[in-house]
């Protein structure tokens, strides 16, 4: 991982190094990729390796009266069996935010497929036998699974006897937390409404289903430590979340970000990291573990499923006068990133628009369903699919033409949010939705194909595709908008900061830079950004990418945008103060020979020091030597503040990344089944630092948000139970369901951020989905308040 | 029980082996060959793609003791494979994309060969026509995917020169991405394709 | 677990007589799924990929015998003129990986209400040819399947031939799922119009614990046809019929409420199915010439 990239594009203006932002450059792990040598977690392989296998419970809620691992431990093969009785210290909780989360569970289970015990064994085989020799008695217990049941005044309490930060001011001791924000006087303003629309709408459980499964490496050593190879988000979360249960001292539990087949956001909990390095420890020998699909599913947090209650008014001329609702997540077990996921789902429920009177409440309750956390939109997701639901219903109350409604409403630079912090940087809502709606819609009946012998139909243009459901029999086109906001970074209050090591040194003549990081690359294609902001700060051309480890100072989560924007701006940061040195050894060493050193301003460009009027002093080689530049610093963007827990006002995020996007569907109105025939998206991202990895994730992103709004979800059952936790019907878009997804992309610089960036990955996650469903009601002329539709909402059946 | 077969042009033997081993089981974890990727062991997804005597199938759902004797190619192998196959060699041309091309990205061959340098990281590497275009067409991710979708594309663009777009996701469909949203998968494949149209002609075969 | 490799058929059958548990295994596409997900943990894997003759098929005067393992991939390339729906349904298998593995004789083997291939062997008309050390059985389709995931077969039988009506009329096959490629059916629908017979036949998929055919509607229809004089005169059919012909379709069915769809939408998506590849058939009939020559009812290019 991680080769020397030399990359061959033209020039861009300001810079005369090749392959610096800007450019669409290659990705450096490219090559290994595509020949299969590049490593991900679960090819990870020792000689002597154990393999690990997880006993998970078959009850969403029961009590665990007794285990029995005296079969298991018999078998031949079998090295170790571990319950909750064998965890070394008094550390047997986790977490990313509230450690409520058992390493194997204790006296109780909570959720279906909550870990019980572990094997470590010679084959998978022999382990998973193992496995089932474990007598485990349960003794099922009542089973809450909505608001009603969580909040009833008998509910059995997930976790009695909280002491976190946020049991102070919940309602209900299974509620995780609770973030009200009001602002304005919404009874004056409703007052002021001519039209009136409400709705309670509803989204369905989405699982991120990365391709790659839970999986890593852990390697016992000499030290009394371990080394541990795994795929993950954020390297030093897991660390300081490790290290206590194994009692080790964080520098002995070293981590290695192996190769990620994916993560948004399923990989921002722990998964089999204590498990791995737990038995490893015990066994003396390397233990690796792999999830395979059906355990995945019950292996990571997923996002959360919501009700969220929604009242819009207008005047008749299409002003939003006032806006309330109240949001419910389901937490399910464990609180994971419950209280952050409310925060956003709050604080962005308005949507991109301009409205002063507002009545907000957003709650994550703690349920007996599967534990939810991040995943790409966090929060977001859900509240957009409710507010874009409710502008075309305003829209369609008014008269008025949808789009027309969004851009009149439109926030802009300088609207202030409900939480009262001001949007201090571009915000081009209206022009996004503009461009979408000013783009030519795809051809109609593209399924037919005339020829000398007639008219022929192909069915994968058609709804139901190779199924030939339809050869144009109750096909009917809809055409639909939506628009949505998302915060960039990590928000209230909390200490965001990058790490980056940049380290310029001579090798065979060339200035070679390299930069070390732990930032997860899990796709995102941040390792290609970092070699080109290295390259344009530096000026050189030879950038080597270290492997991202715990040896180096933390890079924060890749996940609520921020890579790029903290990571990326570390990178720009370390870069900059290599460059102060470089050019400080160069006043020392050859100042003398030109008075340029003292007097211009400097650069690096080309391998060389310039001054701003482009004059060479010298080559960079010239001026290192022997020496060897190795800087590592920390960045951080500037601080944001918690939201007030009465009235959610505060300075609580970093920056905002707006998306639109508009839907052209096909729907066959009498079978239900539906074909997205286009999904067009405009986004600003500031700068597109990468402008092939940007499109790259605007269309990835879009497609995610389109298997929600027709095809994704865990099905869970009022006991609890995971109903389709497999591939086979967990269902994510094939090819044959993603349409053509135009981008356009708009760069209208942050002046807060590194070269104006605006972090990009999520904000298309959020518009595709009401866009998609948007079109889907004008094609039927039904209300559909709940994603994924199915065929049976469409057909009444 | 101990299983004989061809890798890659390659003789392989694996011992031990568990009768409930997949092919896919063997070829990661006794051959030394993890490029097929395990994904979800149930043909739902495309990432173990392989060639078993030249047929696209998932490894996930061959017995190990069905392979006796018999050809497997891998993404290992896919390079090698391709260059026998033709008489010339791919022309590993590479370049990066601007951002307007970007937005509407479509297949050029001769754009790529403008480009100046053509290198890339992992020098040395001499990439199938298919590989090399999923990495111009910003194709790959994080890459799990990649393997399978390389070794379908490949069999596509050998048994249909010039697919259409229709035929590309058609192929392609047993391929599951998580990250791209497929438009750039297309465009490699289209790209590969018209790489290969092109050279082709080049060379008057 | 043992791996049994039989080198040809009767060694085949002497395997599966002296181990009855053995669980054959040909392309793998059912069997690997649950031995990888731990359902399923035989103590005998009897592989039939080295038993030349289940890939084989011939095409009589009457039938086609199809060989129990000959992948769907080249039932489509090859057989789609002698077997339309089952060439229709076999396109709508899994996904090209899963084509080139999948064949008939794994999905009656496995029995499955969903498997792809029952509603077309169903409406074209078939016997399943199935044989042991005792001898061999040949089993009208209708009769194949018993139950859920449960067919008519002995423990020391295997299928070896599925013979198949060739077919003599236009024949169309139509699944609902709820992605565009690689997904099992929600519910199917098959049809085959026999003019020779005047008769018309039909299958449904995933609606009932077993695959059945719509006998009722069947019969309606044909009545109708045949008293309507439509076979010969090639006029369009009455909404009317058709409409019936749905109703009874539907009426068939006897669904369950599952994760891949409600009862309710099962009951009706057979009925609108039965609506339109009835529609397509008979333009296909009514167009071809009443010859019968083409046997694609508005043969999708796909």
């Amino acid at each position: 991982m991680g080769g020397v990239t030399r990359t061959p594009t033209n020039l861009t203006q300001g810079s005369a190094t090749k392959g610096g932002i800007g450019e669409s450059t290659l990705r450096p792990d490219g090559t290994l990729k595509v020949t299969g040598e590049f490593a991900y977690s679960s090819d990870m392989w020792h000689e002597d390796m154990l393999w690990g296998y997880t006993l998970r419970s078959p009850h969403a809620h029961a009590e665990i009266r007794s285990i029995d691992t005296s079969a298991a431990l018999a078998q031949a093969g079998v090295h170790a069996v571990l319950t909750y009785d064998d965890l070394p210290t008094e550390v047997k909780n986790y977490g990313l935010e509230i450690q409520d989360t058992p390493v194997l569970a204790h006296g109780r289970v909570r959720h279906h497929g909550e870990p019980v015990a572990i094997v470590a064994a010679d084959h998978p085989e022999t382990a998973r036998r193992a496995a089932e020799k474990i007598r485990v008695d349960y003794a099922p217990l009542p089973v809450v699974h909505d608001e009603a049941t969580a909040t009833a005044e008998d509910a059995p309490l997930l976790h009695p006897g909280r002491d976190d930060h946020h049991a102070g001011h919940v309602p209900h001791p299974n509620v995780v937390h609770r973030q009200p924000i009001v602002r304005g006087d919404v009874e004056a303003a409703r007052a002021r409404a001519d039209v009136i629309v409400s709705g309670e709408y509803e989204v369905g459980m989405q699982d991120q289903a990365f391709l790659g499964p839970e999986s890593g490496l852990a390697v016992p050593a000499e030290d009394g430590g371990v080394d541990l190879y795994v795929a993950t988000q954020w390297l030093h979360s897991d660390l300081r979340q490790i290290a206590p249960v194994l009692g080790l001292p964080e520098e002995k539990v070293r981590m290695t970000l192996s190769g990620v087949g994916g993560a948004f956001g399923g990989r921002e909990d722990l998964s089999m990291q204590i498990h791995g390095c737990l038995l490893a420890l015990r066994t003396g020998k390397p233990v690796k573990i792999v999830y395979n699909r059906f355990e995945s599913f019950f292996g990571h947090v997923h996002r959360h499923p919501a009700k969220l209650w929604y009242e819009h008014g207008a005047t008749r001329d299409g002003r939003i006068t006032h806006m309330k609702c109240r949001i419910v997540l389901d937490g399910g077990a464990y609180a994971s990133a419950s209280p952050a996921v409310v925060g956003n789902a709050s604080s962005l429920s308005v949507g991109p628009y301009v409205i002063d009177d507002v009545e907000i409440e957003a709650v994550a309750l703690y349920t007996n369903n599967p534990p939810c956390g991040a995943m790409r939109g966090f929060g977001a997701v859900q509240a957009c699919f409710a507010y874009e639901s409710q502008m075309d219903k305003l829209a369609a109350e008014l008269g008025m033409d949808a789009v027309e409604l969004r851009r009149l409403n439109a926030m802009s630079q300088g609207t202030i949010m409900p939480t009262g912090q001001e949007v201090d940087s571009p915000a081009p809502v209206a022009e996004l939705l503009r461009r979408v709606k000013a783009l030519p819609l795809p051809p109609e009946k593209q399924w037919e194909s005339g020829d000398t012998a007639g008219t022929s139909v192909d069915v994968r243009a058609l709804p139901g595709g190779l199924s030939n459901t339809t050869h144009g029999e109750g096909v009917v086109r809809g055409v639909g908008y939506a628009v949505g906001i998302k915060n960039v970074g990590f928000s209230e209050g909390f200490d965001d900061y990058s790490t980056a090591r940049v380290r310029l040194s001579v090798v065979g003549g060339e200035p070679v830079a390299m930069v070390h990081t732990a930032m997860a690359e899990v796709g995102q294609g941040g390792v290609t950004v970092h070699a080109q902001i290295a390259r344009t700060e530096l000026g050189v051309t030879h950038v080597t990418i270290h492997p991202a480890d715990t040896r180096v100072g933390s890079a924060g989560s890749t996940s609520a945008s921020r890579q790029t924007y903290v990571t990326g701006g570390a990178v720009k940061h370390t870069c900059e103060a290599v460059r102060e040195k470089v050019l400080e050894l160069g006043r020392a060493k050859l100042g003398t020979y030109h008075p340029a050193w003292a007097t211009a301003e400097l650069l690096l460009e080309g391998g060389k020091v310039v001054t701003d009027g482009g004059e060479v002093l010298a080559g960079i080689a010239d001026v290192l030597e022997d020496e060897v530049v190795d800087i590592e610093l920390e960045w951080r963007h500037r601080p944001t503040e918690a939201f007030d827990l009465r009235t959610g006002q505060g300075q609580g995020h970093v920056q905002y990344s707006f998306a639109a996007h508009r839907a052209v569907v096909e729907v066959d109105t009498e079978l239900g089944l539906v074909k997205v025939i286009e999904l067009a998206c405009a986004q600003d991202v500031g700068k597109a630092l990468n402008p092939q990895s940007v499109v790259g994730q605007i269309q990835g992103g879009t497609t995610q948000g389109l298997g929600l709004a027709v095809m994704e979800e865990i099905v869970v059952d009022t006991d609890g139970k995971v109903r389709n936790p497999s591939f086979t019907d967990y269902l994510i878009p094939t090819i044959l369901d993603t349409p053509t997804i135009p981008v356009d992309v708009l760069e209208l610089a942050d002046p807060n951020a590194p070269y104006g960036l605006r972090g990009m990955g999520e904000a298309p996650t959020l518009s595709s989905t009401p866009a998609v469903v948007s079109a889907i009601r004008a094609a039927t002329g039904l209300a559909l308040r709940r994603v994924p539709v199915r065929p049976e909402h469409l057909t009444g059946t | 029980m101990r299983v004989n077969f061809r890798v890659n042009g390659r003789p392989h033997e694996a011992d031990d082996v568990w009768e409930g081993e997949s092919l896919l089981y063997v070829l990661r974890e006794r051959m030394g060959l993890p490029g097929s990727k395990n994904a979800c062991e149930q043909g739902e997804c495309g990432s173990c793609t392989v060639r078993l005597d030249g047929v696209p199938v998932c490894a996930c759902l061959v017995a190990a003791g069905q392979v006796e004797g018999r050809e497997v190619v891998t993404v290992e192998g896919l390079a090698n494979f391709a260059k026998d196959r033709a008489a010339g060699c791919a022309g590993g041309a590479c370049g990066g994309t601007d951002l307007n091309a970007a937005r509407q990205w479509e297949a050029d061959p001769e754009r790529a060969e403008r480009a100046d340098d053509g290198a890339v990281s992992g020098a040395g590497a001499e990439l199938s026509t298919v590989q090399q275009a999923f990495i111009d067409a910003g194709a790959v991710q994080c890459g799990f995917c990649t393997p399978g979708l390389l070794v379908a594309a490949d069999e596509l663009i050998e048994r249909n020169p010039q697919p259409s777009d229709a035929d590309i996701r058609e192929a392609l469909s047993g391929n599951l991405c998580r990250c791209t949203g497929y438009e750039k998968i297309l465009d490699a494949v289209r790209l590969a394709a018209a790489r290969e149209e092109s050279q082709t002609a080049g060379t008057g075969a | 677990m043992d791996f049994l490799r039989p080198a040809g058929w009767e060694e085949a059958l002497a395997a599966k007589a002296e181990h009855p548990t053995a669980v054959p295994i040909a392309g793998g596409t059912d069997v690997m799924v649950e031995l990888n997900f731990d359902h399923r943990r035989p103590e005998y894997l009897l592989d039939l990929n080295r038993v030349t003759e289940l890939h084989e098929w011939e095409v009589g005067e009457e039938n086609v015998r199809l060989g129990a393992s000959v992948p769907y991939s080249r039932i489509i390339d090859h057989l789609r003129t002698e077997l339309p729906g089952l060439a229709l349904a076999g396109h709508t298998v899994g996904s090209p990986q899963i084509r080139n593995r999948g064949s008939v004789g794994g999905n009656l083997g496995a029995a499955s209400p969903a498997g792809d291939s029952h509603p077309a062997l169903l409406s074209a008309g078939t016997e399943v040819e199935v044989e042991s050390v005792r001898g061999t059985r040949f089993i009208p389709v209708e009769e194949f399947f018993t139950g859920v995931k449960r067919n008519a077969l002995a423990a020391d039988e295997l299928i070896k031939t599925v013979h198949i009506k060739k077919a003599t009329g236009p024949q169309q096959f139509s699944k609902v799922g709820t992605r565009n490629a690689m997904v099992i059916a929600v519910c199917a629908f098959g049809i085959a119009l026999h003019p020779e017979t005047r008769t018309v036949r039909t299958g449904i998929g995933s609606a009932a614990p077993t695959p059945l055919r719509a006998t009722a509607a069947e019969e309606f229809l044909s009545a109708a046809l045949t008293d309507g004089g439509f076979w010969e005169s090639g006029k369009t059919i009455t909404p009317s019929i058709a409409r019936q012909f749905a109703e009874l379709a539907s009426g068939a069915c006897n669904p369950i409420d599952d994760v891949r769809g409600s009862a309710r939408y099962r009951r009706h998506a057979v009925g609108i199915m039965a609506r339109r590849t009835l529609g397509w058939t008979w333009d296909a009939y009514r167009t071809g010439g009443l010859g019968t020559r083409t046997t694609e009812g508005g043969a999708p290019c796909a």
